[in-house]
């Protein structure tokens, strides 16, 4: 977003205040009168609103209206970004609403959830849209008042005068504050100065998802609106041959079958457009489970365009690159071959992790309504902008006939980046002629995804006679693309390093998973360097902390994409919050990791039950994800991420024969449940006041790697493939 | 298609639907009662939960002929206020990430508590295991379920 507001963004419009308006979203009139009273304390609404920017409605009542711009997916940003905002104007957080701000690139910029970067981005522009909404209040104030602007101060939504003793109200400046000129500079506050920041914050939308009330894409109603569902070829490398919809369309309720095509010849594509299956078939009817008959009721032909692929397959040839391929280098430093050549000790490892399915908890599904000049969309997605784009394209509409709006997610974990599905609603909508809601089944979700690739990567690290790690090499491959980055850590720590990154082509697709590539290759670093540390006879902290001093003392290489300091000081902090020097009693795991741009370091507590099966009994966990804005939704995440990790490492699989997924809802396919859960996790963060950087991420990739090295304490027995379950006896 | 009368959230509803039709869809579609999550459709994942005669079922595997007579209650009749205790507990421990489970995962902390007023951890374990969080947030539902519990004994 633009960090110097425009006089375009400071429009002054008053509007007046319905019901529907004050819900925030439209979508919910219909269902309005079914709402469940919540336990706000009223917030009696204001008559007027005055517009003070894009970001900004306040009532004449004191009242505010907070945007969000960034699309809400469990990271809590429809709360913390909000915070940037109200911290800066001196907002009173109680007398705020946060209300979803639609699609809107005149207005917002980056509005994309992903990469854990909202915050990170936001943090200056949002900051200094508060700022200047409060200067020109104190303005405003200044005139009323008839004093100097310099003698004004704010606290909570109020402007006071302490020479004279007079104070008033944001909502009885703000009128006349919106006609004012808009300021082209303003300070933003020293941390210490932070009243709302720094506070946890409870989620905004607590109370609505407590008491069921509409938010999510799957819960849009409209009248006249008609449910669709897609059915999309069986396997990968199939596609639509021919539909009999004869016997479908004989049920009730079933209005329509149509084909539509999500990538016809010629139409500009953008990245988050992957998707296995642009040819589809759309059952369109009058309620979802009339509609779901009705697809069984389909009699489709498919037909081979690509062979079929399996897991083994995938599994053999990536073999086969590890072992003989060959590519090009990623990194090189020193003499990697003459320092293996020369090494006291040499240790080899090699480590997988199967295909992963998304498996967000609201199955894909959007609302459309597309007419011959007008398109209006409505859903939960990640990349409304690329969306827009792309149908821009595919509907040969112009952008400002485009409407996308966005609903809160029921999870994210990347695959609402890839939006064929919102796609897809645009083109059933137009076909039937009718708005209409998509809805996928769990089936259709889990076996039609832009997966976690599965991964292959096998390392090797010499070790001189007094156990110091001289030379290091990493070959890596997996579908579309290999998970190494070939500069992050242990990179600039080792004398002697080769990095060589391979990918396998595949019709299966794939995609960013939470965390991408990271999910896995830090786990698989994590337990190698554990191994390594064990053949040189150290404790795997001081190892660990022994490497990054030489990376910041004397690094290898200039370009080393993390900061070694900051690195140690989350291990030290959590050797110390965990008590590691101690005997915990418990098999123990340590591992840290460092990406989107902060650090994290676990130690990870196991037991194991009389069958062998795990029991993580307590997970500490140090970030340095700079400043937090949200302790409340923060400590959340990172819980989040850890369970995650865990659930993931143990039990997830999806697995492929004949280009086919052999899992396709919860029964086959094993999610970690409430009883299997860490008993304790413990959070603690590095106070050091830089800016603040990722958060939803950052704390799963490590688990997977402390929990490996757990296990191999508590079971003598290291473990290499995920799910790690597989590995465990009983 | 046949018409239905269904006892939900303590009001009848004339309902039309084929027999075999998941109470799921009834009070989501035709009752507009869209609290209660579709998440698997077999009774794996809880998103569905509801109360049926005031304990917790899974909406996606009763059909409307199969419910007959008897109450439901969803999330949106939980409470008069939205204030049932599980309810207050939620908010308390700040516990949704994404939030689209939750509303099972009250109506399940609800039954549990109406049949065990001081569960054990092992009794929240195993009162909660037909609910998946898929955002992770097992421990703040442990410790939610613990409040309520207290706050209702």
């Amino acid at each position: 977003m633009s960090t110097q507001p425009t006089r375009r963004n400071f429009l002054k419009v008053s509007a007046a205040a319905g019901g529907g308006f004050l819900l925030g979203f439209s979508f919910l009139t219909s269902c309005e009168q079914k709402a469940v009273a919540t336990l706000a304390p009223e917030l009696v609404m204001p008559e007027q609103w005055v517009q003070l920017n894009g970001f900004l409605k306040i009532g004449a009542n004191g009242v505010i209206t907070i945007v969000s711009p960034n699309p809400e997916i469990g990271q809590n940003v429809k709360t913390s970004m909000p915070m940037l905002i109200a911290e800066e104007l001196d907002a009173d957080w109680e007398q705020v609403i946060v209300e979803q701000g639609k699609l809107n690139t005149d207005i917002f910029t980056r509005q994309l959830a992903g990469g854990s970067q909202s915050i990170r981005h936001g943090w200056e522009p949002l900051r200094k849209t508060g700022a200047t909404a409060r200067a020109m209040l104190l303005a405003a104030a200044a005139q009323q008042l008839s004093v100097p602007v310099e003698e004004l101060t704010t606290e909570k939504g109020m402007i006071h005068h302490a020479a004279s003793g007079q104070q008033v109200g944001y909502g009885a400046v703000a009128e006349l504050a919106a006609t004012l000129p808009v300021p082209e500079t303003v300070a933003l506050k020293a941390p210490k100065d932070f009243k709302i920041i720094g506070q946890g914050k409870k989620n905004v939308d607590a109370r609505k998802i407590a008491t069921g009330q509409p938010l999510f894409g799957l819960d849009v109603q409209r009248e006249g609106m008609l449910i669709a569902s897609i059915v999309h070829p069986p396997a990968f490398g199939m596609q639509l041959k021919s539909v009999d919809d004869s016997a479908a369309l004989a049920m009730p309720g079933i209005r329509k079958v149509v084909t539509i095509n999500t990538a016809p010849e010629g139409a500009e594509l953008q990245w988050s457009d992957t998707n296995a299956f642009p040819r589809l078939v759309a059952v369109v009817g009058e309620t979802t489970w009339q509609v779901l008959q009705a697809k069984k009721a389909l009699k489709l032909e498919w037909e081979q365009v690509s062979a079929p692929e399996s897991t083994e397959a995938h599994r053999a040839a990536f073999e086969e690159q590890l072992t003989n391929g060959k590519t090009e280098v990623a990194r090189r430093d020193g003499d990697p071959e003459a320092a293996f050549a020369s090494a006291a000790k040499i240790i080899e490892a090699t480590y997988s992790a199967p295909l992963l399915p998304h498996n967000t908890l609201e199955p894909m599904n959007f609302f459309a309504h597309v007419t011959a000049d007008k398109a209006e969309l409505l859903g939960p997605i990640q990349t409304p902008e690329f969306l827009e784009k792309t149908l821009v394209s595919v509907l040969g509409l112009q952008p400002e006939q485009i409407e996308i709006g966005m609903t809160r997610m029921g999870g994210g974990f990347g695959r609402r980046l890839y939006g064929h599905f919102g796609v897809e609603a645009a083109l059933i909508s137009k076909a039937a002629g009718a708005p209409i809601k998509l809805v996928y089944t769990r089936e259709d979700d889990m076996t039609q995804g832009t997966y976690r690739p599965d991964y292959l990567v096998r390392y090797r690290a010499g070790l001189d006679a007094e156990g110091k790690l001289i030379a290091f090499h990493i070959r890596g491959t997996g579908t579309n693309g290999s998970p190494v980055f070939a500069n992050r850590f242990p990179a600039g720590a080792v004398d002697n390093y080769l990095v060589e990154n391979f990918g396998q082509p595949s019709n299966v697709s794939t995609g960013a998973w939470r965390a991408p590539q990271s999910n896995f290759i830090a786990g698989a670093e994590q337990a190698f360097l554990d191994e390594v540390a064990e053949a040189a006879g150290k404790d795997p902290i001081d190892f660990r902390l022994e490497l990054f001093e030489r990376a910041s003392k004397n690094p290898v290489g200039e370009k080393n994409d993390y900061e070694p300091e900051r690195y140690a000081g989350v291990l030290k902090l959590v050797r110390e919050k965990s008590n590691w020097d101690a005997d915990s009693g418990d098999a123990r795991g340590v591992a840290a990791y460092y990406c989107h741009d902060s650090y994290v370091a676990q130690v990870l507590d196991l037991t194991l039950d009389s069958a062998g099966k795990p029991q993580v009994e307590a997970v500490y966990c140090a970030v340095d994800c700079g400043i937090v804005v949200n302790p409340e939704g923060a400590i959340n995440q990172v819980e989040g991420g850890i369970v995650d990790g865990i659930g993931h490492a143990l039990y997830g699989q999806l697995t492929i024969t004949d280009g086919k997924p052999q899992q396709d809802n919860f029964n086959s396919y094993r999610l970690i449940r409430h009883p299997e859960a860490p008993k304790r996790i413990e959070t603690y963060f590095v106070d050091n006041g830089i800016d603040p950087t990722g958060l939803g991420e950052p704390s799963l990739p490590p688990v997977v790697g402390a929990l490996a090295n757990a296990l191999y304490m508590a079971t003598g027995k290291r473990v290499y493939d995920q799910p790690f379950i597989g590995e465990l006896p009983g | 298609m046949a018409q239905y009368t269904i006892n939900v959230n303590g009001k009848p509803h004339q309902v039309e639907a084929s027999p075999e039709t998941p109470l799921l869809w009834v009070i989501r579609d035709s009752l507009g009662y869209v609290g209660t999550k579709y998440g698997c459709g077999i009774g794996q994942c809880g998103a569905c939960t509801v109360h049926i005669e005031g304990v917790a079922m899974r909406s996606c595997q009763m059909t409307v002929e199969g419910l007959g007579e008897k109450p439901v209650t969803t999330i949106e009749g939980l409470s008069a206020n939205g204030d049932h205790p599980v309810q207050l507990a939620w908010l308390e421990h700040d516990v949704p990430q994404c939030g689209y489970c939750q509303a099972g995962q009250i109506m399940s902390a609800a039954s549990l508590l109406s049949q065990i007023p001081n569960p054990t951890d092992e009794d929240i374990n195993a009162g909660m295991a037909g609910n998946i969080c898929r955002c992770g947030t097992y421990l703040r539902i442990h410790a939610a379920v613990k409040s309520a519990a207290t706050k209702l004994s």
